[in-house]
């Protein structure tokens, strides 16, 4: 075996076209005492860019809570891990594969649904249910329609192939999101608790083994290049996306559990962001071991590939697992039988070193922890996002036409049913589905008794204006959504989505956002599980509304007192829990209807967040309500419209100003109950001091009633709320 | 009752299919795979959804060559019932047991919705505790269920009453010839059909609109 000796001369523009910052190269030659092989810096380059290495986001990732009674393993592995009773236990997680889906947005959506659902079987659960969180730039851009069609085909394609229920999810649309969308993907499984999945490597001189698919040349660079801003050149990095197959997948998946169950198993890592570098890096830098790497035994699917382009490689469905040695001949025939590639290609060892041979000659000698979880890590500067004032509720217009408000409302981009995107996903698929896309949270099956609901949400448009209140209020909005169906919410899976953290502002967002999540998990007992940053969503210098996506997670113990949301029978009151509507600064009406985007959000009273959601969850599980819905986006009026329209009844509400109808004030939520319960709801709230009072009754007829000055029909509202999204798409409008 | 399910890579729904027929029929059914060459000993085949290696190629073209099919088409020559769900349709219409083809819906996008059915042929095992001309919910999950056949066949199918399932009219997610949905052989102990009843069968689903096929299992 010859000396290190690097192939290529390693210049200061080589070592800038991998994203390494001087700083960051010279830290780099002190810890090899030498110049780095071109591998060692193509590693060096995949392992300390932000997407692997958490860098600008680490200091403060560290303030969120993440433990609970409930959690068995928080954020630093695959995915999260909670109990939720019975020796059954949910993995979860949720990441974003933003910068692909732009480039490719077929391909690069479908492998970010690929990559998640990887991260959860990694860890022996099967995947039980899907989200997809998604924003687009405003629909008038040239380049949206393609992209919303690209990545819901992307996110459809290999979802429902893999065969999981997409339950969840979010689709809007800003015109800050013009030069980057967000493809937020959330995978839910389902294991043991006693038999959960690490990556961390156990054990000297134990076979590395190389499973799924073979190695490619696709995706070289792939979280080098999402750890960049763009430019207009952008297009040109398409080679960078990775190409996905669903089918391999579920093979993947079949042989993993098969493989798990046998008992084979020591340690396993999916081969995601920066491939083989980082599956091998992070096994070994857990465990306290050495990786040594025999690059001539892995499968490839091309000829001539270099060490360089197989360490780098992101090609998809491939796994790295350290296997007790007595069980290779078992695992090797269960990979057999699924038609998946299996190869020893390497060992663990003693000396903490990361050893990379190919052809004969040493290409990579690295020192494994500085690789893995000693990388740098930045406290970068931030300066604190200026409080925007409050809108009183005289400094907004009412509506001239208040039927006209709410048709527009109703129809708006964000406001209009998503029915267009979830029909492309199979909701059904494993027979489970309790509650598909449509209502507050999709619900899915654990046993004959039990079931967990899952939602996404966050409002970037409060989190532009308030990133502290807008973090608080993304947590809360789940809360509330998990609550609606009548679950517990458990834990939480975070996905940051912000712009260049090198600038100060940027920086002073997800410090703020941060702050406002943690507070906002210690207050509601809901601890942060897992998740992913993706930092430098800017191109050209415009970044996008700083989006901490958060993807909640609860628990039903008893599927037969499920709520939705959906009105249920004429004669039923309607109860506003909570109190009344005030805010208006950046609230739908404001934007749609008057074209502002100003003023603070509504702030967040986590007090009566959580004593207000308790006590819905108890009147949903006394059986007392009938349908239950929280205000968010569009306030009171589009909650009693979005309750009205699945249940093809009408309701009728007393007249009320334009800020207590539209009015985004947080922690409430619309009740339906049968008159006799009313009362019995109403007095109870009363005794916890919580505003709630009637404000009007679900009717027969067929229309929306305000006051005595306004009916609307529902056939009307139906059509404004469907008809957008299939119109746009289809290119009439 | 004895049933068997067959299983291909990158098929999905066949715990959906399983957890159908046990709930149904009292007894756990056979899961077969796909390199088997014998079948057990049962009363009914049921080929399940999903992506059969993928859908690569051509959906169910594949797993139609697999060799558990051979056995399959020896016993349903003699008179085995076998049913195909979605990609099972698309599978034992590759493998020959139905007449025409299953081509990208006409929307050219994958489709998962509830349909409304209408029961054309109640003499069938899958369909007989079923009014004729019944309606029922039933969703469907799948990109390619656009049936096609040339004329003569689609004749000879509606003349012998041979459409068991049909979309009611206007309803037709997918642009299949005569809003067909669900087709058997002329001996009719073979069915294929694109939506999944398996799928609405207890409470959960929101409605059992499907649970009278299963239990025409047992009196078939």
């Amino acid at each position: 075996m010859s000396k290190l000796g690097s192939e290529t001369a390693i210049t200061p523009e080589l070592v800038a076209a991998h994203g390494l910052k001087p700083d960051e190269y010279q830290h780099f030659l002190s810890l090899l005492g030498r110049t780095p092989t071109i591998t060692e810096l193509g590693i060096c380059s995949a392992m300390w860019n932000e997407h692997c290495s958490y860098k600008s986001s680490k200091k403060w990732l560290k303030t969120l809570p993440t433990k609970g009674k409930r959690v068995i393993c928080g954020p630093g592995e695959n995915a999260g891990v909670i109990d939720i009773d019975d020796g059954q236990a949910i993995i979860f997680k949720m990441e974003s594969h933003n910068h692909p889906s732009f480039i490719e947005p077929y391909q690069g959506s479908a492998t970010g649904v690929g990559g998640i659902l990887r991260d959860v079987f990694t860890m022996g659960a099967r995947p039980i249910a899907a989200l997809n969180a998604l924003r687009f730039g405003e629909p008038s851009h040239p380049k949206t329609k393609h992209l919303v069609s690209g990545v819901v085909a992307g996110v459809g394609g290999y979802g429902n192939s893999f065969g999981v229920p997409t339950l969840g999810g979010e689709v809007n649309f800003h015109a800050r999101y013009n030069g980057n969308n967000l493809v937020n993907a959330m995978a839910v499984g389902l294991a043991d608790a006693d038999k959960i999945f690490y990556s961390k490597a156990e054990g000297v001189g134990l076979p590395v083994v190389y499973l799924g698919a073979k190695t490619g040349r696709d995706g070289i660079h792939g979280a080098t290049m999402a750890s960049a801003e763009f430019d207009e050149k952008a297009e040109e990095k398409r080679p960078t996306v990775q190409v996905g197959d669903p089918f391999t997948e579920k093979c993947l998946l079949e042989a993993c559990l098969e493989l798990m169950a046998s008992g084979a198993v020591i340690a396993i890592q999916d081969m995601g962001a920066a491939g083989l570098t980082c599956s091998a890096v992070e096994m070994g830098a857990k465990g306290d071991l050495g990786i040594e790497l025999d690059l001539d035994k892995v499968p490839c699917r091309e000829t001539g590939m270099s060490a360089y382009e197989m360490m780098l490689s992101e090609s998809q469905e491939r796994m790295l697992m350290v296997l007790r040695p007595e069980k290779e001949k078992e695992a090797e025939a269960i990979f057999k039988k699924w038609g998946l590639d299996f190869a020893i290609i390497g060992k663990t060892t003693n000396t903490l070193r990361f050893v990379i041979k190919h052809q004969g000659e040493v290409k990579a000698d690295l020192p494994i922890k500085a690789m893995g979880d000693e990388a740098p890590e930045y406290d970068r500067p931030w300066v604190e996002p200026r409080k925007l004032a409050r809108l009183k509720p005289e400094d907004v217009a009412a509506p001239n036409d208040l039927a006209a408000a709410l048709l527009k409302i109703t129809s708006s981009p964000d406001m209009c049913s998503r029915r267009w995107v979830y029909e492309q996903y199979d909701t059904l698929v494993r027979s489970n589905s309790a509650q598909i896309p449509g209502g507050d949270a999709g619900v899915v099956r654990i046993t004959e008794k039990k079931g967990i609901a899952v939602t996404s949400d966050v409002t970037p448009r409060y989190v532009e204006a308030d990133p502290f209140e807008g973090g608080k209020q993304a947590v809360a909005e789940t809360w509330r959504n998990l609550t609606c169906v009548g679950a517990t919410p458990i834990a939480i899976t975070d996905n940051l989505n912000f712009g260049n953290p090198e600038r100060p502002e940027i920086m002073g967002q997800l410090v703020f956002a941060l702050k406002g999540i943690g507070e906002a998990c210690r207050a509601l007992d809901y601890p942060v599980v897992s998740g992913n940053v993706s930092l430098y969503n800017e191109t050209m210098g415009q970044g996008i509304l700083p989006t901490p996506t958060i993807g909640g997670v609860g628990l039903l113990p008893d599927l037969s007192v499920m709520m939705t949301s959906r009105f249920k029978q004429a004669g039923d009151v309607i109860i506003l829990l909570g109190g009344e509507g005030s805010e208006l600064g950046q609230s739908i009406y404001l934007r749609e209807v008057l074209g502002r985007e100003e003023g603070a959000p509504p702030p967040v009273d986590l007090a009566k967040e959580k004593l207000h959601g308790d006590f819905v969850r108890r009147l949903i599980r006394d059986r007392m309500v009938s349908a239950v819905h929280d205000i968010s986006d569009g306030g009171l009026a589009s909650a009693v419209i979005e309750m009205a329209l699945p249940a093809k009844l009408g309701a009728k509400i007393e007249g009320m100003d334009h800020a207590a109808l539209f009015g985004e004030d947080q922690a409430r939520y619309i009740l339906s109950a049968r008159p006799e319960e009313a009362m019995e709801i109403l007095s109870n709230a009363q005794d916890k001091d919580i505003p709630a009072r009637i404000i009007g009754e679900v009717t027969q007829a067929a229309d929306l009633k305000i006051g005595s000055g306004m009916t609307l029909s529902m056939s009307e509202l139906r059509r404004a709320h469907e008809g957008w999204f299939p119109a746009y798409m289809n290119g009439e409008l | 009752m004895k049933s068997a399910v067959l299983l291909f890579p990158g098929i999905n729904r066949e715990s959906d299919m399983v957890q159908a027929l046990e709930k149904t029929t009292g007894v756990k059914p056979h899961v077969v795979w796909h390199t088997e060459t014998t079948l057990p000993k049962v009363d009914l085949v049921v080929v399940p959804g999903g992506f059969s290696y993928g859908d690569y190629l051509r959906c169910g073209a594949i797993a139609a060559r697999s060799p558990i099919m051979a056995d399959v088409k020896a016993k349903a020559a003699k008179g085995l019932k076998v049913l195909g769900v979605c990609n099972g349709f698309q599978i034992i219409t590759e493998a020959g047991l139905l007449p025409g083809a299953l081509v990208r819906n006409a929307g050219l996008r994958f489709v998962c919705k509830e349909v409304r059915l209408r029961i054309e042929n109640n003499q069938t095992f899958f369909t007989n505790k079923m009014a004729e001309g019944a309606v029922v919910s039933c969703p469907i999950a799948h990109g390619e269920g656009n049936y096609i056949a040339d004329r003569e066949t689609l004749e000879e199918l509606e003349g012998e009453g041979r459409v068991v399932f049909r979309y009611v009219e206007g309803t037709n997610p997918n642009g299949a010839a005569n809003d067909i949905a669900g087709i058997c052989n002329a001996a009719g102990n073979v069915i294929g059909m694109m939506p999944h009843p398996e799928n609405m069968i207890e409470a959960l689903h929101g409605k059992r609109d499907c649970l009278p096929l299963f239990e025409s299992l047992l009196a078939a």
